[in-house]
């Protein structure tokens, strides 16, 4: 008995294997929050991943704040990552996106962005997931 | 949801949270076919209990607004189960489960930007619903290897004969594993992780 075949595939051609998502460098040390733009239209995303960390800034939300950005708030007094905010929430991610991107703005949480795999992975990164993973 | 009582939404245990130090995550996506394995995979390695997350998608969500308003316009909820494995106390680990079947492949933009690499979950009494999964995966340059998840009633093939039946290279690793075991599911990611290291040292990213 032989199983069904595939044929393999290649990159698609004049498509990055990594879309440009520009990642802090290795060694800077500094300041880890991403610059966020946010302009024009309401309803405007923030550029969100669902693994950025969100921590809020203040454990106490502001009387302004609305139901929603209250609950996301009390939420995310320790870091916690979009998708887990969306499992919390039970609200889709893009709606997440929606209400963090005000948050943003309002400079009521701050976003730590993902490590992303460049075309080169750093030897580091991957050496230290290694170890977690030798501990389970 | 009525989110005015929002003072009682559940987040996650007091053992659960990240330490105020954590900086950064990374990400693992697992893909494959209806019923291969996915959540279980991802609910024996996470340290916190699965979650769920949604996203509601209408055809005007995917791009195709011509038909906005209409009758025909459908909705779809797309589930993903995720756990986490927090791997230093600034680095937070996080592995998705995603289903392989076409009608979900726009989902994937946002998912496997920035992903570490995939495991590709295979079922050997259903090869071929996996066979798109890893085309996708070539096509966007996103490395991963193939776990062949061992079913009681599965037809067992050598994984010479598997790795040439999906037409793999050599350098792509084939592994079985049984992922209701934490070890193996574990040994799985590890087989991952030393591939992309691997990867890295030659510098390509075949």
């Amino acid at each position: 008995m032989t199983p069904p075949r595939r044929q393999r595939r290649t990159p698609a051609q004049g498509t990055p294997a990594q879309p440009a998502a520009p990642a802090r460098k290795e060694g800077e040390g500094g300041n880890p929050e991403r610059l966020y733009v946010v302009a024009g239209p309401d309803g405007e995303r923030a550029d969100i991943d669902l693994v950025t960390l969100i921590v809020a800034r203040s454990p106490d939300p502001p009387p302004s704040a609305t139901p929603e950005q209250a609950a996301l708030l009390r939420l995310c007094v320790a870091p916690l990552s979009v998708a887990e905010l969306s499992a919390y929430l039970s609200l889709p991610f893009s709606v997440v996106t929606v209400l963090i991107t005000e948050l943003l703005t309002a400079e009521l949480v701050q976003a730590r962005s993902p490590i992303v795999r460049k075309a080169l992975p750093d030897r580091s990164l991957l050496e230290a997931v290694m170890h977690g993973l030798q501990r389970l | 949801m009525d989110f005015n009582g929002s003072d009682t939404i559940p987040g996650p245990r007091a053992e659960d949270q990240l330490p105020h130090t954590a900086q950064s995550a990374v990400k693992i996506v697992i893909v494959g076919g209806f019923g291969v394995g996915k959540t279980t995979m991802v609910g024996s390695v996470s340290e916190i209990k699965p979650l769920t997350t949604e996203e509601t998608m209408t055809q005007a969500g995917i791009g195709v607004d011509d038909n906005y308003g209409s009758a025909s316009k459908t909705a779809t909820t797309v589930a993903m189960d995720f756990g986490r494995i927090r791997i230093t106390d600034e680095l937070v680990l996080y592995l998705f489960g995603t289903p392989g079947q076409e009608r979900f492949w726009f989902l994937w933009n946002g998912l496997f930007e920035g992903a570490l690499g995939a495991v590709v979950l295979v079922d050997t009494r259903r090869l071929e619903v996996s066979f798109d999964v890893m085309g996708r995966l070539e096509e966007r340059g996103v490395p991963f290897v193939v776990a062949v998840n061992s079913f009681p009633d599965a037809p067992r093939y050598p994984l010479a004969d598997l790795r040439t039946a999906l037409d793999l290279s050599e350098m792509v690793p084939i592994v079985e594993c049984d992922v209701r075991r934490r070890a193996s599911s574990r040994d799985v990611l590890m087989t991952l992780m030393r591939f992309l290291h691997s990867l890295a040292m030659t510098g390509s990213l075949a």
